[in-house]
């Protein structure tokens, strides 16, 4: 187990790229232009690439490194990528309609990380690790989760929505880089291409939005009630 | 054996799949993905045989067949048969001729996914496949183009891809609880997975399991989970709705079942059930609520398919061998009884030219054959005697009282009075009631449209009227062998 005995130094670096990347999912929540959003979302990507070299490099799990480079292109780089040229087609800049104002998502967003921190320590107890990383872990896990699901249900763009699903992965990712570093790579290989093909599979969705609804923002489809 | 057969018919609807592709003409593909059927349909049933003889691993254990598995693809290989005949009908009317490769490939792609899913012995690839499900799907749910199924497709794609990435939180959950067992690297086989759940904690397993469900409960459409199923069964082609409710539901119901042996292992089955049948509970109400007053008809069926997988899920949260047996004979009869339902809407739908329950008047005049069959399913899918559901939500209702479920399985009886009543209401509507203008145009079907609802009529009466006994002991092996490792 590594989390249970795991040197001073490690730990304080995992748990500031932790926070780091959950200080990353507030800066999406509050943010209203679209291409802030995705900046935010592939500097996310960077930094749990970068917690998985460390992660790597202290817990002596090599194959680490090469999910590390692995996160770096396709969840920093190419994903980014295709959804920028997603905006690019679309022309929306921004949010246009907010359900809450960002100001008051961030405090939702805050009680999301209190109720996290709650079920986690819960947790950490009864597993003997409290005070321990892995509770810390455990807490952005669901915190960056509920954060995740707020964006979703606080945001109509098609491209938040997207982005949104996305910062969802990017939370399971990072708490189990720490949490289950020994977990087979063949699964996160192919959790990594099936995120791929999830972004290509709603980029022609969007298009078919905006063909054939003239809209992508949630908030127009409303032909489908009861 | 089994590993050439099972080889076979995960082999044929990809190459039915990559055939479509490539070869265009509208008539070629058709027939390949009704070849591609018939052959999973006839490598099915050995296979659920076959299972019987213990579960066996291949590709170096990432590929598992055992019974519930080998029960899902038949069930599975029954709704694809039938809807691929069906489909041959139906995409006729749709005069979609230039567009038909695409969706006789994403069809057939669609039933591997589902039949992929059922096999997998691992529980990250089990999610993967699942996932895979969904996006195939959703391009066959927006397969029309018009407004309304693109809406579907969208409302699909996220509620499901939000839902399910829970469940790999909770699949997450699960290998850190093993690991504390088992070391931090090993394969997160069902079995293995299991043999370590008593030294799991339980804390974390009870949270992994929640997870688990309320992701796979998304993808299987309980309720309140279950916004997206509506939209996506009502606005796809008959067939596909077919698939969807009749297949699809099954598979993801499949991961929830697994799931839940490892939570009996841990010691925390109580809370698992309790919970697995406070949703069915709530599915049943949301379907009879929506039933009752429900103007579309395809969405009338929808909402049928909630209540089915809320019944279903109280069979298995119930549990025993009655719970277990009962909801895998629901499950088949789901299937079938489903597939009948959509054809018949579907043909309606085409028939009178719209989805609203309150334009479609006078079905029994209008082709009192087709009538026929179709007032029989419905009776038959509200759970009236003789057919199949009636028998196993009997069983069903026995395995609740058996384990101390009274709350649940009253109110179960009370709401499936309430969507007897509500449904047959809609159809009392369609046949009987006063058509707007006089027009006693025959409503003319072709053969492929009506020979699938023949079909699945026939073996949903002969299991109403008796209940095999080998089919009995089957699913006594099958509740044994997913209760076997509790102490």
């Amino acid at each position: 187990m590594l989390v249970a005995h795991l040197d001073p130094l490690a730990a304080s670096i995992f748990s500031l790229m932790a926070i780091a990347s959950l200080l990353l999912a507030f800066v999406m929540l509050g943010s209203r232009w679209l291409i802030n959003y995705l900046y935010a979302f592939a500097a996310e990507s960077w930094v749990i690439a970068a917690l998985s070299a460390a992660v790597a490099f202290y817990g002596n799990y090599p194959k680490l490194y090469l999910i590390a480079i692995l996160t770096a292109l396709f969840r920093g780089l190419f994903l980014p990528y295709l959804v920028w040229r997603i905006i690019r087609r679309l022309n929306v800049a921004r949010e246009i309609h907010e359900i809450l104002q960002p100001s008051s998502a961030l405090v939702a967003g805050a009680l999301c990380v209190v109720f996290s921190l709650t079920v986690a320590y819960r947790i950490g107890q009864s597993l003997g690790l409290a005070g321990t990383v892995a509770v810390l872990a455990l807490t952005i896990m669901l915190s960056i989760k509920l954060i995740g699901f707020l964006m979703l249900s606080v945001r109509h763009e098609a491209l938040s929505q997207i982005l949104g699903l996305l910062v969802l992965e990017n939370g399971i990712f990072l708490g189990a880089q720490i949490l289950v570093p020994g977990m087979p790579m063949l699964i996160e290989i192919v959790i990594l291409f099936d995120l791929l093909i999830i972004v290509v599979c709603f980029g022609l969705l969007v298009q078919y939005l905006v063909s054939h609804v003239g809209s992508t923002s949630s908030l127009s489809l409303k032909r489908l009630v009861g | 054996m089994t590993g050439t057969l099972l080889l076979i018919l995960m082999i044929t609807p990809a190459i039915a799949a990559g055939a479509c592709l490539i070869f265009r003409a509208p008539r070629f593909v058709e027939s390949v993905n009704l070849l591609a059927s018939i052959v999973v349909f006839v490598m099915a049933i050995p296979l659920a045989i076959l299972s019987a003889g213990g579960p066996y691993r291949l590709l170096g254990n990432y590929v598992v067949l055992d019974m519930v598995g080998a029960w899902v693809i038949l069930c599975t290989a029954i709704v694809y048969l039938l809807a691929s005949i069906y489909s041959v009908g139906y995409m006729r009317l749709l005069d979609e001729d230039p567009k038909l490769w695409g969706f006789y490939a994403l069809f057939s792609g669609f039933a591997f996914t589902i039949l992929l899913s059922a096999i997998m012995n691992n529980a990250g690839l089990y999610w993967i496949a699942i996932e895979l499900t969904t996006l195939v799907s959703a391009f066959l749910v927006a397969f029309e183009r018009a407004a309304e199924s693109i809406e579907a497709a969208w409302k699909y794609i996220i509620v499901v891809s939000a839902g399910i990435s829970l469940a790999l939180l909770g699949t997450v959950l699960f290998y850190w609880s093993g690991s504390f067992v088992l070391g931090s690297t090993y394969d997160m086989s069902w079995d293995v997975l299991r043999d370590a759940a008593p030294k799991m904690n339980a804390a974390l397993v009870t949270l992994a399991f929640l997870l688990v469900l309320i992701g796979y409960g998304t993808k299987v459409g309980l309720a309140p989970m279950h916004s997206w199923l509506p939209d996506a069964h009502s606005e796809s082609p008959a067939p596909i709705s077919a698939m969807l409710s009749g297949a699809l539901l099954n598979g993801a119901m499949l991961g929830i079942v697994r799931f839940l042996t490892i939570a009996d292992a841990a010691q925390v089955g109580g809370l698992a059930r309790t919970t697995l049948v406070a949703l069915g509970v709530v599915s049943l109400l949301i379907g009879a609520l929506f039933i009752v007053r429900q103007n579309g008809i395809k969405r009338l069926i929808a909402y049928s398919s909630v209540e089915h997988m809320g019944v279903v899920a109280l069979g298995f949260g119930f549990g025993g061998p009655l719970g277990v047996a009962g909801a895998l004979y629901h499950m088949l009869n789901h299937s079938l009884n489903k597939s009948l339902m959509f054809f018949g809407a579907g043909n309606v739908m085409r028939g009178f030219g719209s989805k609203e329950i309150g334009d479609i008047r006078g079905v029994w005049a209008r082709n009192s054959a087709h009538g026929a069959l179709w007032l029989a399913g419905a009776a038959a899918i509200t759970g009236a005697p003789p057919f199949g559901l009636f028998l196993s939500e009997l069983v069903i209702l026995r395995a609740g009282l058996e384990h101390g479920f009274g709350w649940a399985v009253y109110a179960m009886i009370v709401l499936l009075i309430v969507i007897f009543i509500g449904f047959l209401n809609h159809f009392r509507g369609m046949y009987f009631g006063l058509a707007p203008e006089a027009e006693a145009t025959p409503l003319r079907l072709s053969n492929w449209c009506v020979a699938p609802m023949w079909l699945a009529l026939a073996p949903l009466l002969l299991f109403g009227l008796w209940w095999p006994t080998g089919l009995w002991d089957h699913f006594l092996a099958v509740a044994h062998a997913l209760t076997s490792a509790a102490p």
